[in-house]
């Protein structure tokens, strides 16, 4: 490892140090930042061709490309892949992971070593993961339902122990954000003014170290049923296998706060940056990602209405359910207030974050059919299902993800991306989504159950334009791939501040300097101040 | 009842109407607040671009908008909840006098008895128009839903466990033919919604509403063999109609079990290691206790037993043999 940096040029993390070992013996948060990206966009790459496999399957009832094992086989491993390797870590990962400490004006993680393990521990339970779906000829979908899971094959306890180590690293990520927030804030920088980016990352960390044990829990019964033939949830040996639904649900639906929360907390710093204009009601929208991570904890009954639970247990849960609607529309109604009196400013990252509104209020209100109990029932399990959690996940992670990449890539890469391609891209996967989806909705409410392998004929239009769509969406995320590489290759340099933002973040360096400052940073101000900035410090450079 | 819409299918039991009040009521609040929420949003992308309006107001508190907001959806929101479970309660519990059909979800078939039966008529449920009917379910093997869009029912067929769902059926698509002794007509069809393995898409049932009179000679006649017709055609029905088809193909390609084109007579290789020539017996064994003895190379694929009546199996052994 030599030191390259030649007097009078700021030396910058990517190039102080050179050599593989360098990398991968990292403990710089913003090196750890950009391994993440990389690992995450690869399980974004495998699971979308597994996504787009299924869709070709589905564009005809009948075979079409596959028999309809190779197709459970796909979609389970596009669901798994797509959850447990991509949206969970994707945004604390890689986005948080690089801009925490620089949002908070501190020279790292509270933890480096444990971050750099957090990303090791990650890369073992990918690769366990996949190994234990693929040579298990795990079927099951990424719920791994009992008994159906406990029957065809013994795997389920290799993949569970699989999503379990994922699990861990993402505990070890929450317990160090945790730690980074409470302890390392620069002077000035209270909790009234932490960036709103800070505050999602904070929720969606408590919850993952408060939901993912209960993953430990399931893995633990399942071994102790097989090793010892108890009855817990096999009914072979008088378990229960709604039990195993709850236990399931119990972190996957935490987790999917774990997943959207970080979603939501990318786009308040692009709603605020474009508009030139704080966030509006900014303590009601900080406080409303913690609600959010609290009541995520205690709706995940809304998954089983029609599993065989008793009617109070529904009733509880569904009114439960309604309350999620009250901090999601806190969050929407304070986003659009935030863009009224504001300087809008349409660049690609802003396109990102409006794309996010709309789909994820498209989303957030088909939630309610569903948790409405006897609409419920006939929604179930079908279509509708699946285009309103896309809705979310795709509409609000993976946009809030993708508008991330293009607001902080300037800051990560020293380099511009082309934003003619970045534009197209974004048309393609805009308008692919959402012919993709929206028609699943009705396919859906007209009763086509989901995980089917073929289908009834009057089902036909609906599934191939459906599938045209998903053909648009891949291509638009090609192109935006081929951007973001054209732009290592030979993007123009970056400079300081591209987009003219007044957050911490932008103050250092581009790329950042190898300890983020070179002086601790002393916050006067709050990080959306737009009105007591400078001429000088909005301008884009 | 009310003809499908681009969103629904037809209302087809006495449930739907009400499930459906409650599906366009929230879409209409739906669309209202997306159409504001966006329209707002668009407005301003306008109104106060970085041309139009190049430097931003900065933004004051408005704490008693927050609360406005925060609180006022739960004026919609609490109706839905309270109508929805309402809603929800009354399609759990049946009306005492409920014809009772017990249904059994197995890989990849339903099997349904009717008041007083104990062999399983599969894949074709006959029900009555205007009466309640009640449905007691539950799985041999793994995890299967119980689903008619048109009825709007739905529900998990459990292992070890008995769930149930009922409707009242408010027009009839079939009607029984007295000649052929069968249901004809436009059956609405049932799905299995949850994710079951390989055949999953193929675990379908037809239901058919008669009035009450066919529905009584639907029951009288269900268990006579049919006459004048040759044994293998009969066969040929029972084999889809009892799904035997999900697992077994009659064109040589494997599926779940082995194919049925050129087996009898050929000489078999079992898991115990013994071997034989498939003849009659082996055949009806292979029915009545499916694990006595299994094809070399398909072990562990637990074909459930299916307990027929003999001219049943005649006929399947029939067409069996027919498939040279």
């Amino acid at each position: 490892m030599s030191t390259v940096a030649t007097a009078g040029e700021t030396p910058n993390y990517l190039t102080h140090e050179r050599g593989v070992k360098s990398w991968l013996y990292t403990l710089d948060h913003k090196r750890i930042g950009l391994m993440y990206l990389a690992a995450v966009t690869l399980s974004f790459l495998v699971g979308g061709i597994f996504a787009l496999l299924v869709r070709l399957e589905l564009a005809f009832p009948g075979e079409t490309i596959m028999g309809p094992d190779a197709y459970n086989k796909s979609f389970t491993l596009h669901g798994a892949m797509m959850v447990f390797l991509f949206i969970i870590p994707a945004i604390p990962g890689a986005l948080g992971n690089f801009f925490l400490p620089l949002m908070l004006g501190a020279k790292d993680v509270a933890f480096p070593r444990l971050n750099l393990m957090s990303f090791y521990v990650y890369c073992v339970g990918a690769v366990f993961l996949v190994y234990s779906i693929i040579t298990g000829a795990v079927d099951t979908g990424w719920t791994f339902y009992t008994p159906y899971s406990t029957s065809t094959s013994a795997s389920v306890i290799s993949t569970t122990l699989g999503v379990f180590i994922l699990g861990f690293s993402s505990i070890l990520t929450g317990v160090n954000f945790v730690t980074t927030i409470h302890t390392m804030r620069a002077p000035g920088l209270h909790w009234r003014r932490l960036p709103l980016f800070v505050w999602g990352q904070y929720a969606t960390s408590v919850v993952q170290v408060l939901a993912t044990p209960v993953l430990a829990v399931t893995l633990l019964l399942l071994t102790m049923e097989r090793a010892f033939s108890l009855g817990i949830f096999d009914p072979k040996f008088g378990g229960d296998p709604v039990l195993f639904q709850h236990f399931f649900w119990f972190y996957s639906h935490p987790a999917v706060y774990i997943m959207i929360l970080p979603g939501m907390a990318v786009v308040n710093e692009i709603i605020a940056t474009f508009s030139r204009r704080a966030i509006f009601g900014y303590m009601f929208v900080a406080m409303s990602s913690v609600s959010l991570a609290l009541v995520g904890f205690l709706v995940w009954g809304h998954h089983m209405f029609v599993a065989g639970m008793s009617e109070y247990s529904t009733m509880v849960f569904s009114a439960l359910t309604f309350l999620v609607a009250i901090p999601s529309g806190v969050k929407v109604f304070n986003w659009t207030a935030t863009l009224y009196k504001g300087s809008i400013s349409l660049d690609s990252p802003m396109l990102w974050g409006l794309a996010f509104l709309f789909l994820f209020t498209i989303g957030g209100l088909t939630g309610l059919f569903l948790g409405t109990l006897n609409v419920d029932v006939h929604l179930h399990d079908t279509y509708f299902v699946v285009a309103h959690f896309h809705y979310v996940m795709v509409g609000g992670t993976v946009m809030g993800f993708v508008g991330g990449l293009h607001y902080w890539w300037p800051k990560m890469t020293g380099k511009m991306y082309n934003e003619v391609a970045a534009r197209i891209g974004f048309a393609f996967v805009f308008i692919g989504f959402n012919v993709t989806f929206l028609t699943q909705f009705v396919l859906g409410s007209q009763g086509m159950p989901r995980r089917y392998w073929d289908y009834l004929e009057r089902f036909r239009p609906l599934h191939g334009f459906s599938s045209i769509g998903a053909l648009i969406l891949g291509i638009g995320f090609f192109i935006l791939f081929g951007m973001f590489i054209m732009s290592l290759v030979n993007g123009k340099k970056a400079p300081r501040n591209p987009w003219g933002s007044v957050g911490f973040e932008w103050a250092t360096t581009t790329p950042p300097h190898p300890h983020n400052f070179e002086t601790t940073p002393v916050i006067r101000r709050g990080p959306y101040d737009y009105h007591l900035a400078t001429a000088e410090e909005l301008a884009k450079t | 009842m009310k003809e499908a819409t681009v969103q629904l299918p037809r209302q087809m039991s006495t449930l739907a109407a009400s499930i459906d009040d409650m599906y366009y009521f929230i879409f209409w609040v739906s669309l209202f607040f997306f159409v504001a929420i966006i329209g707002v949003a668009v407005y301003c992308l306008f109104k106060y671009s970085a041309k139009n309006h190049p430097h931003a107001t900065p933004p004051g508190h408005h704490d008693v908008l927050e609360l406005f907001w925060t609180f006022a959806p739960l004026l919609l929101l609490i109706p839905m909840f309270h109508y929805g479970f309402k809603g929800y309660v009354k399609a759990m519990v049946a009306p005492d006098d409920a014809i009772e059909v017990r249904v059994r979800g197995k890989q990849w078939a339903w099997d349904f008895y009717y008041p007083g039966d104990t062999e399983a008529s599969p894949s074709e449920l006959v029900v009555p128009v205007g009466r309640p009917v009640k449905m007691v379910m539950s799985s041999q093997d793994v995890l299967h839903s119980f689903y008619i869009p048109e009825f709007r029912i739905k529900r998990d067929v459990v292992p070890g466990m008995y769930s149930s769902v009922w409707w009242t059926a408010l027009e009839t698509t079939s009607s029984y033919n007295a000649k052929e002794n069968k249901v004809v007509g436009e059956p609405l069809d049932q799905f299995c919604t949850e994710y079951c393995g390989t055949s999953h898409s193929q675990m379908l049932a037809k239901v058919h509403v008669v009035s009450e009179a066919d529905y009584q000679a639907f029951l009288s006649g269900k268990d006579r063999a049919p006459e004048g017709k040759p044994l293998e055609v009969v066969g040929a029905e029972l084999f889809k109609k009892n799904a035997c088809n999900t697992c077994h193909t009659v064109d040589g390609g494997a599926l779940v079990g082995p194919s049925f084109k050129g087996l009898f007579g050929k000489n078999e290789s079992f898991e115990d290691g013994s071997s034989n020539a498939v003849d009659e017996n082996y055949i009806r064994q292979s029915i009545l206790q499916p694990q006595a003895k299994i094809v070399k190379g398909f072990a562990g694929k637990n074909m459930p037993a299916f307990v027929l009546k003999d001219w049943k199996l005649d006929a399947l052994i029939a067409y069996i043999k027919s498939l040279k």
